[in-house]
């Protein structure tokens, strides 16, 4: 895999408040790079320094070995960015702002191309209608579609699916997969940690300015720590003796009936478990195994806890 | 040069589908400063009977005051439209793009200029309907269309850094109140020999009682006179300084990355007149 996008120590202050403090991250050709964190983190000025949009107080920007701002121009030929909110022009049709943004782009017969991503993003039947009569849903694709005139080697996208409906949020979803699997490299920023489950191949977690982990989803998961046995009895007499049977396993109670213990030695700890609770004839009403998901990961490294 | 000009067209063309889809924009522009010129004739004018001033005269003397009023107003929605465009993302949008980035708010200039002349030859055609007729030769003309010009330059360029520095949709725009108050602190709709000693003084040395003069005389088939040639001085000064305030609210606020100092079309092109204007004069002199 090429290193299509560096940063390096990138730092930015706004009066005084450090924003961005000495980040660094490095995005592979062809994958999809989420860059989560909690509003206020820091990700849309990332964004914004990455596209050119700001500039940095200090450390490096490099996109295909061209650097900012010296290299501004020929970077941005390379790339779209689709913002925070959907860029569109509410007064303008459909058909005008992809021709819009096509002439920008000095494309030839650029209606032509503004056809080819409506009927892409099935907006043909709404190309002539205002962008301001579209739904939520509609804006964002046809910003996305905006962002595509041109064929961008590399997307830039601002929280994308903020504010749509699930619907629309999995179309959007269905089409960044589309783009990677064209070899489309997209940068996104989300506060939605499903979304940089269901999309990422790699995870930069954001928090005040600094970025505290980066890996892929699988591997930021394993940040969490181990799986969890949870049990569940059927009243809390049962809970209780279960808990002095477990005193020296690291157990959670959730609710009276409910606990969790961390499988600190490995998932065959679960059998060892439940074999010490059948031979003192506890009762398990129901049990399972939990995997860590990326928001206990969110949790333990934004607020250092991790979840039961 | 030719993709930047290119780009800048492309923007401006963009913005004229607004003004020319906006209703609002349209009675604003257009409607309202015909409706202002019929109140002032047929309402205000009627019942004044001034002593001594025929109808003509009464509508060659307000003209220039309401072709002046049309640009005003007119300005307030390019600072709106520069407002609208820097919330919606619009700005991000083009800024991230391949383009010259000064085309971004040179596309907003040409664009509010080309519509306030449009909307300033409806309300001339209109005022020829109520009576105004003008013994200007052609060249008289062509001096007047530079004033207006320069006045459509001038306000669009002062409108670019309140558009950019505008928190909300109201401040944008408010700042055209302030240019119709020193209209009407002028000579544009009475004679400032009647005001107050302090009003007068005021009004005697503000730049709109300059600028109106220089039309009023060049309407009436004078030749240009120094109020002409301060009227472009105004003009030129104004429109520089606020480009020079909207680089540095651009670069303050960070629209506008690092970019060679190229100045606009516009700003290039009266600096190009006032140069031609030096050596005319220098010429004379001779």
């Amino acid at each position: 895999m090429t290193t299509i996008i560096k940063i390096d120590q990138i730092k930015k202050r706004f009066g005084k408040q450090q924003v961005l403090n000495h980040v660094s991250l490095s995005v592979e050709q062809g994958t999809i790079y989420s860059l989560l964190g909690a509003n206020g983190a820091g990700k849309s000025t990332l964004l914004k320094i990455m596209t050119g949009l700001l500039p940095a107080d200090g450390g490096d920007v490099e996109i295909e070995h061209h650097h900012l701002p010296k290299d501004l121009l020929t970077i941005q030929r390379r790339f779209s960015y689709s913002g925070q909110q959907s860029s569109i022009d509410d007064v303008l049709t459909g058909m005008e702002n992809l021709t819009l943004v096509a002439k920008l782009r000095h494309l030839p017969q650029s209606k032509v191309v503004a056809q080819d991503l409506l009927a892409r993003f099935s907006l043909t039947d709404a190309a002539n209608k205002a962008a301001g009569s579209y739904s939520g849903g509609m804006a964002r694709r046809l910003d996305l579609a905006m962002s595509l005139v041109g064929d961008p080697e590399i997307i830039f996208l601002d929280e994308p699916t903020t504010g749509l409906d699930p619907a629309s949020r999995n179309d959007l979803w269905t089409m960044i997969r589309e783009l990677k699997a064209k070899g489309k490299t997209i940068f996104l920023t989300t506060q939605y940690i499903e979304e940089a489950d269901q999309l990422a191949d790699r995870i930069g977690f954001l928090r005040d300015g600094e970025i505290i982990a980066t890996g892929t989803p699988a591997e930021m998961k394993q940040l969490a720590g181990a799986e969890k046995l949870k049990l569940i009895f059927k009243n809390d007499a049962d809970s209780l003796v279960a808990q002095k049977i477990l005193e020296t396993a690291q157990v959670t109670v959730l609710d009276p009936v409910t606990l969790v213990v961390t499988l600190s030695a490995g998932n065959h700890q679960s059998l060892a478990i439940l074999k010490q609770l059948a031979d003192a004839e506890v009762p398990i009403d129901n049990f399972g195994l939990v995997s860590p998901t990326l928001d206990d990961v969110f949790m333990k490294l934004t607020k250092g806890v991790t979840q039961g | 040069m030719i993709n930047y000009l290119k780009d800048t067209l492309t923007l401006a063309n963009r913005l004229i589908k607004h003004n020319l889809r906006s209703i609002d924009t349209i009675i604003t522009v257009v409607a309202m400063p015909i409706a202002m010129l019929l109140m002032f004739i047929y309402i205000l004018g009627g019942s004044m009977q001034l002593p001594g001033v025929s109808h003509r005269e009464y509508v060659n003397y307000i003209l220039p005051g309401i072709l002046f009023m049309t640009l005003a107003t007119g300005s307030a929605y390019t600072a709106l439209r520069v407002f609208m465009d820097k919330s919606s993302g619009m700005f991000d949008r083009f800024k991230s793009m391949p383009i010259a980035k000064s085309a971004v708010l040179n596309g907003q200039v040409v664009s509010s200029v080309l519509f306030l002349m449009f909307s300033t030859i409806v309300v001339l055609l209109v005022s020829l309907l109520t009576g105004f007729r003008s013994n200007a030769n052609l060249g008289q003309w062509l001096l007047t269309f530079v004033l207006l010009f320069g006045f459509a330059v001038m306000v669009t360029w002062l409108s670019m850094p309140l558009g950019l520095m505008a928190k909300s949709i109201d401040t944008a725009s408010a700042f055209s109140y302030l240019l119709l108050l020193l209209l009407f602190v002028s000579s544009a709709f009475a004679s400032v020999k009647g005001m107050p000693t302090a009003v007068r003084l005021f009004a005697e040395h503000q730049p709109m009682t300059t600028m109106i003069t220089a039309t009023r005389e060049l309407l009436a088939g004078q030749e240009p006179s120094a109020s002409f040639w301060q009227s472009l001085a105004w003009m030129i000064g104004i429109s520089g300084l606020s480009f020079v305030w909207s680089k540095r609210i651009g670069r303050a606020r960070q629209f506008i990355l690092n970019e060679s100092a190229r100045l606009g079309v516009l700003p290039e092109l009266l600096i190009f007149l006032c140069r031609l204007a030096c050596l005319k004069r220098q010429d004379d002199g001779k």
